[in-house]
C-alpha cells in the first residue's frame, strides 16, 4: 500500500526596507559586524521600538498578491525566549492578530495542471542577529546587524504532497515576491528561508505526526530534505515505529538530517501583546492606494508577453517568472523591434552566457539596448547570425556596439551580387572534381553536396556573405 | 535659599538676586552635607551641574532665559542621562552609562534645567518603601526611621529635606503619588501617554509614565509643562497639544464636581488620613465645589489585577537584562547557561526576582488565560468605572495612601501587605488617567497626601484645584521638623 506525504511550508522573507522593523539602523548586507546596530537594535535600557511603516505596506502588498484578507487590526506581540543574539530577550512578532489573513497562491504541476495551494496567514516580525562559533578560541561572537531587519513569516496550509509541489510552490512565491519588489529574494543571504512541515500516512487516513526541519535556504536543499524526511519517515513506520514530533535541522553540504529537539523539550514562549506597540491599524484607503499601484504580477506578464509580444506560453513562462529577466527582455524586444528574436537570444545565447559565467541578468554585460542593436543588424541582414555571435562576444567583452564592432572588425555582410557571383566562381574553379561530383549526383545527394560548397564560399568570404544570395547564385551556377 | 520654589527662585534669578551658579554651589554644598543622612541621591554631578548653571547664566545675561533656565533639578536615575551613570537603582546597571539622553532629560536640558544628581530609588522602580534599591533606602526626612515611599523615594526625600527645589519620577503603581505624599510634597503622574516613555528604562511599559515632583503644584506645572508633548519615538506617546498649564492655575472651584468614591474611604484606611482627607474634601466645599458620592465597584480587583500585568510585562522588560552586552556580568562564566543564570541571580535582588517569577508564570501555557486575560478584562472594568464616573463628576479625590510612612523593615516579611499600600494609587495606572497627590496634613507627625484623579488630559483643571487647594492651606509649606532643628 502506498503512502501519502503532506506537506506545509513557513517562509520567513526578508523584506527589502532600507531600515529595520523597530529601528532606523540600515538594513543593508555584508557590514563589518555590529556597526547597524543601533541603541534600539542593542536593546538598550529605556529604548523603544517605532515601527517601519514600509515594512507594513510591503506585507500588505505581498497579501493582495495572494488574494488574502488584509486585517484591519494586527498586533505585534512579544516571544519570550533567551539566546544571545536575540537583544530583547523576546522577538516581536504577530501571532493572534497577523496583519495578513487567508490567501491562496496557484502553481503548475509538472503535467501542466494547475492547484491551489492555500495560504493560512502571513505575519511581520523581526529577525534575530547572528552567533558567529569560529574564530572565537571556544567563545561566540555575536553579530547584531540583523538583529530587527523585518521579515514577513508566510504560513500555508497542509496542501503539499511532495517535494516537487513545494518547489514549484517556493519557486512561484520568489517570482511574486520580487515582482512586488518586496524583498531581493536572495537566498544565499538569506533573505527567503524555509522551514518544511512534513508527514506521511496511508491515503484517507488522518494526518500523521509531523516533523519541521528548519532553515532551509535554497531549492535544492529543500527538495533534497524533504525527499530524505518521508523516506525517513516511511521507514520509521515499516518498520513498525512511531514517528515523533520533533524539530530537525538539514546539513546541505553533507545532505544529512538530525534531530535537534522534541515536542517535549520546546519552549514555552509566554507570547503576550507588546506593551510597547499600538495595534497596527490599516485604513481601507491604504489598502486601495496599495492595490492600485501593484506591480504587475509573473501570470498576468506571462499572458501579456502572449497576447503582446506573440511569444509560446512556455517562452513567456520562462521570461516572465523572474523580474529582471522580464525586465530585459522587454527592453531589448523595444530596442530591437522583434519580441521573439529577443526571447530567443535571451534564452539562448545570452541564458547560456550568464549560466558558464554565474552571472546574474542585472550584471549582464550586454545591455538590453546593445542587445537591440545588434539583433537589428541581423533583421537587415547586415550581418548573419554567424556573425551576430561574433558581435556578441565582442560586446560580452566590453565593446560599446554592435555597428562598432561590425565596423571595426569589416563584419559587414557582402550582398553585392557581382561579388558574390565572383565569389562563387573562386570557389566552382578551385574545386572541379566537386562540381562535377555534384553535376553526375542524383539529385537526392544533391542537397547534401550543395552545403559543401556554401561552406567554401562562406569560408573564403570570413563569413560575411549574404547566405540567401549565395544559395541563390551557387544553385543557379550549379544547376544551370 | 534652598526653602524657595522653582517659582520663586525662577524669580529670583530673573531679578539677579542670585545667579544659577550660586544657587546650585549652595545646593550641592546642601546636598554633599545631607545625603549621608537621608541617601535621596545614587549620584551627585556636582561637576556637570555646575558648568550647566555657568552655560545657564551666561544664557540669562544674553537674554535667553528658557522656562527652567538655571533652575536646579534632580532626575529619578531611572532615567538615562548621556554619560551619567543610570543604575535604575540595580546592581544589574551599577556599572551603566547610557550615550543617549531620555527625552524627558532632554527637554528639561533644553528648557535650561541644572541636573544636580540622579536620585534614589527601588530597584528597577519596584517596591513602596524605596527598601529594594541596591544602593540601600532612602531616609523619610520626616522621620528617619520611616521609609519615604516608593519607587521614587530618593526624589520626594531629596524635595522635602530641601536639597532640590524640583525633581523628575516615575509611576508605574503609585511610584510618585506614593512617596509624594509619604514625604509630604506634591506628585503628579499624567495620564498615560501624555510624556514619553523614551530613555526612561521600562518596568511595566503599559503603566509606567513619567511625571513631576516639587514643592508646590504651580511648580509641578512648571515642570509638567516642559516634560509633557509629543515623541515621536514612543509610540504610546500621544500627539496632542500641551495647554498652558499656568494660565488655568488660579481659576476658582466654583462649581467644580468632586467625585468622592466610598471605596476610598473603606476599612484599612488609617483613621488620621480619613480625617485629613475630609478636612481637605470640606475646604473645596468651601470654595463652591460640589461633592458627589460615587463608586468605583471594581476597585477592589485593582492591587490582583496589578500585580499580574504588571509583572508579566516586567518579566520581558527585564529579559534584555542577561550579561551579554552591558550591565552586570558574573566573573568567568563556565558556559551560556551559567552566564545567564549567574549575572541575573547576582545582579537582581529578591522583589525583582519574585515579580520576573510570578510574570513569567502568568504568562506561561495553561495559565495565560486564567492570569494575564484576565486581569486585562479587569482592567477594562476599572477604567470603565472610571469613565462612568466621570460622565457626572469633574474630579475623583480621595487618600493618596491609606497610611502614613511606616517604619523600615515594618512590611518587609510579608510582600502583599506592601502591595496594599498602593491601594488607591493603582487604578489610576490601569485606567491611563492622570493623578495627583498634594499634602493634607500630619498623622502621627507624618504627612499624609491627598489623590486628585483626573479625567483624561485634564491634568490642567487637577493642577488648578491642587493650587487653590493649596493657596488656602498651609500643608506643602511644612517642613520636617529636623530641618528647622537644625537650622535653629
Amino acid at each position: 500500500m502506498s503512502w501519502e506525504t503532506v506537506i506545509g511550508l513557513e517562509v520567513h522573507l526578508q523584506l527589502a526596507t532600507r531600515s529595520k522593523l523597530f529601528s532606523g539602523a540600515a538594513t543593508a548586507f555584508g557590514a563589518a559586524p555590529n556597526t547597524q546596530a543601533c541603541a534600539i537594535d542593542l536593546a538598550l535600557p529605556g529604548t523603544l521600538p517605532l515601527l517601519n511603516k514600509a515594512a507594513v505596506e510591503m506585507a500588505i502588498r505581498f497579501g493582495l498578491a495572494v488574494d488574502a484578507e488584509i486585517n484591519p487590526v494586527s498586533v505585534f506581540e512579544r516571544k519570550n525566549y533567551f539566546y544571545p543574539d536575540l537583544p530583547k530577550g523576546y522577538q516581536t512578532t504577530q501571532l493572534a492578530h497577523p496583519i495578513v489573513g487567508p490567501g491562496h497562491l496557484d502553481i503548475e504541476l509538472a503535467d501542466g495542471r494547475e492547484k491551489r495551494i492555500r495560504i493560512h496567514h502571513a505575519h511581520l516580525e523581526e529577525d534575530a542577529g547572528k552567533s558567529l562559533h569560529e574564530d572565537f578560541h571556544g567563545l561566540s561572537g555575536i553579530d547584531l546587524n540583523r538583529a530587527g531587519t523585518p521579515l514577513i513569516e508566510i504560513v500555508t496550509e497542509p496542501d503539499l504532497r511532495n517535494a516537487e509541489e513545494a518547489v514549484a510552490f517556493a519557486k512561484k512565491l520568489h517570482a511574486i515576491v520580487t515582482a512586488l519588489g518586496i524583498s531581493d529574494g536572495d537566498m544565499s543571504q538569506g533573505s527567503m528561508r524555509f522551514d518544511v512541515n512534513v508527514s506521511v500516512r496511508r491515503p484517507g487516513e488522518p494526518l500523521g505526526t509531523r516533523t519541521e526541519t528548519k532553515n532551509l535556504n535554497s531549492f535544492r536543499f529543500m527538495e533534497r530534505a524533504i525527499a530524505k524526511e518521508v523516506a525517513r519517515q516511511i521507514g520509521v513506520l515499516e518498520d513498525g515505529g512511531r514517528v515523533l514530533q520533533e524539530t530537525r535541522l538539514y546539513d546541505g553540504d553533507t545532505d544529512s538530517a538530525r534531530a535537534m529537539r522534541s515536542k517535549e523539550e520546546a519552549n514555552d514562549y509566554r507570547y503576550f501583546p507588546c506593551p510597547d506597540l499600538l495595534p497596527v491599524h490599516v485604513a481601507p484607503a491604504l489598502i486601495e492606494q496599495l492595490r492600485a499601484s501593484q506591480p504587475e504580477l509573473p501570470d498576468a506578464r506571462r499572458a501579456r508577453f502572449v497576447a503582446e509580444h506573440g511569444l509560446s506560453d512556455y517562452d513567456a513562462g520562462q521570461l516572465a517568472a523572474d523580474t529582471p529577466t522580464a525586465h530585459y527582455f522587454e527592453a531589448a524586444a523595444k530596442a530591437s523591434g522583434d519580441p521573439k528574436l529577443a526571447a530567443n537570444w535571451l534564452m539562448g545565447e545570452i541564458a547560456a552566457r550568464l549560466n558558464s559565467t554565474e552571472t546574474a541578468i542585472a550584471a549582464c554585460p550586454v545591455s538590453p539596448a546593445q542587445l537591440g542593436g545588434l539583433l537589428q543588424r541581423i533583421l537587415d541582414r547586415t550581418i548573419s547570425n554567424a556573425i551576430a555571435r561574433q558581435v556578441f562576444d565582442a560586446l560580452w567583452n566590453g565593446a560599446s556596439d554592435a555597428d562598432a564592432v561590425i565596423e571595426a572588425k569589416g563584419l559587414k555582410q557582402v550582398s553585392d551580387s557581382g561579388a558574390i557571383a565572383a565569389l562563387v566562381d573562386q570557389v566552382l574553379v578551385a574545386n572541379p572534381k566537386q562540381v562535377a561530383d555534384y553535376r553526375a549526383a542524383p539529385d537526392d545527394k544533391k542537397a547534401k553536396m550543395f552545403g559543401f560548397f556554401v561552406g567554401q564560399a562562406m569560408k573564403a568570404s570570413g563569413g560575411k556573405v549574404n547566405p540567401q544570395q549565395l544559395n541563390a547564385l551557387l544553385a543557379a551556377r550549379l544547376n544551370g | 535659599m534652598h526653602d524657595l520654589t522653582l517659582a520663586q527662585m525662577c524669580h529670583g534669578l530673573a531679578r539677579r538676586d542670585f545667579s544659577s551658579t550660586e544657587l546650585t554651589r549652595h545646593l550641592l554644598e546642601r546636598i554633599g552635607a545631607a545625603n549621608p543622612r537621608y541617601n535621596a541621591f545614587i549620584t551627585i554631578a556636582s561637576e556637570t551641574a555646575l558648568a550647566q548653571a555657568a552655560a545657564a547664566d551666561r544664557r540669562r545675561a544674553a537674554g535667553d532665559a528658557p522656562a527652567l533656565c538655571g533652575l536646579p533639578i534632580a532626575h529619578k536615575d531611572i532615567f538615562c542621562t548621556r554619560g551619567l551613570r543610570t543604575s535604575c537603582g540595580s546592581r544589574m546597571l551599577d556599572n551603566f552609562v547610557p550615550p543617549y539622553d531620555a527625552t524627558v532629560v532632554e527637554r528639561c536640558a533644553a528648557a535650561g534645567a541644572v541636573v544636580l544628581g540622579k536620585t534614589n530609588m527601588d530597584e528597577f522602580a519596584m517596591g513602596s518603601s524605596n527598601e529594594t534599591s541596591y544602593y540601600g533606602p532612602v531616609k523619610n526626612p520626616w522621620a528617619t526611621d520611616c521609609v519615604p515611599g516608593g519607587s521614587s523615594g530618593g526624589s520626594a526625600a531629596a524635595l522635602a529635606a530641601r536639597l532640590v527645589p524640583g525633581a523628575t519620577a516615575s509611576d508605574t503603581g503609585g511610584s510618585i503619588r506614593q512617596p509624594a505624599a509619604l514625604c509630604g510634597v506634591t506628585g503628579l503622574k499624567p495620564t498615560y501617554g501624555r510624556v514619553s516613555r523614551w530613555g526612561m528604562i521600562a518596568f511595566a511599559s503599559s503603566l509606567d509614565q513619567a511625571g513631576p515632583m516639587a514643592r508646590t503644584a504651580e511648580d509641578v506645572a512648571l515642570l509638567l509643562q516642559v516634560m509633557a508633548g509629543f515623541d515621536a519615538r514612543d509610540s504610546t506617546c500621544l500627539d496632542r497639544p500641551v495647554p498652558d498649564y499656568a494660565a488655568t492655575l488660579e481659576q476658582p472651584l466654583a462649581g467644580l464636581r468632586i467625585g468622592v468614591p466610598e471605596e476610598y474611604f473603606g476599612a484599612g484606611l488609617h483613621p488620621g488620613t480619613e480625617r485629613a482627607v475630609r478636612e481637605a474634601l470640606a475646604e473645596f466645599e468651601r470654595q463652591g465645589a460640589r461633592l458627589v458620592a460615587i463608586s468605583l465597584p471594581h476597585s477592589g480587583l485593582a492591587v490582583p489585577a496589578y500585580y499580574v500585568i504588571a509583572p508579566a510585562e516586567a518579566s520581558a522588560n527585564l529579559s534584555r537584562f542577561d550579561g551579554v552586552r552591558y550591565g552586570h556580568r558574573c566573573a568567568d562564566p563556565v558556559d551560556l547557561r551559567d552566564l545567564y543564570m549567574r549575572s541575573r541571580e547576582e545582579g537582581f535582588g529578591d522583589e525583582v526576582k519574585r515579580r520576573i517569577l510570578i510574570g513569567t508564570y502568568c504568562l506561561s501555557a495553561g495559565y495565560y488565560d486564567a492570569y494575564y486575560n484576565k486581569a486585562q478584562q479587569v482592567r477594562r472594568l476599572i477604567r470603565q468605572d472610571f469613565l462612568d464616573a466621570f460622565a457626572n463628576v469633574d474630579l475623583i479625590l480621595g487618600p493618596t495612601c491609606p497610611n502614613p510612612a511606616f517604619a523600615f523593615g515594618a512590611k518587609g516579611g510579608d510582600p502583599v501587605a506592601m502591595y496594599l499600600e498602593d491601594i488607591y494609587t493603582i487604578a489610576a495606572n490601569l485606567a491611563g488617567l492622570p493623578a495627583l497627590s498634594v499634602p493634607c496634613g500630619l498623622v502621627d507627625a507624618k504627612p499624609v497626601g491627598l489623590q486628585i484623579i483626573g479625567n483624561y488630559f485634564d491634568e490642567a483643571r487637577m493642577l488648578n484645584a491642587a493650587h487653590r487647594y493649596q493657596l488656602a492651606t498651609g500643608w506643602h509649606q511644612l517642613a520636617p521638623p529636623a530641618l528647622t532643628e537644625t537650622a535653629a
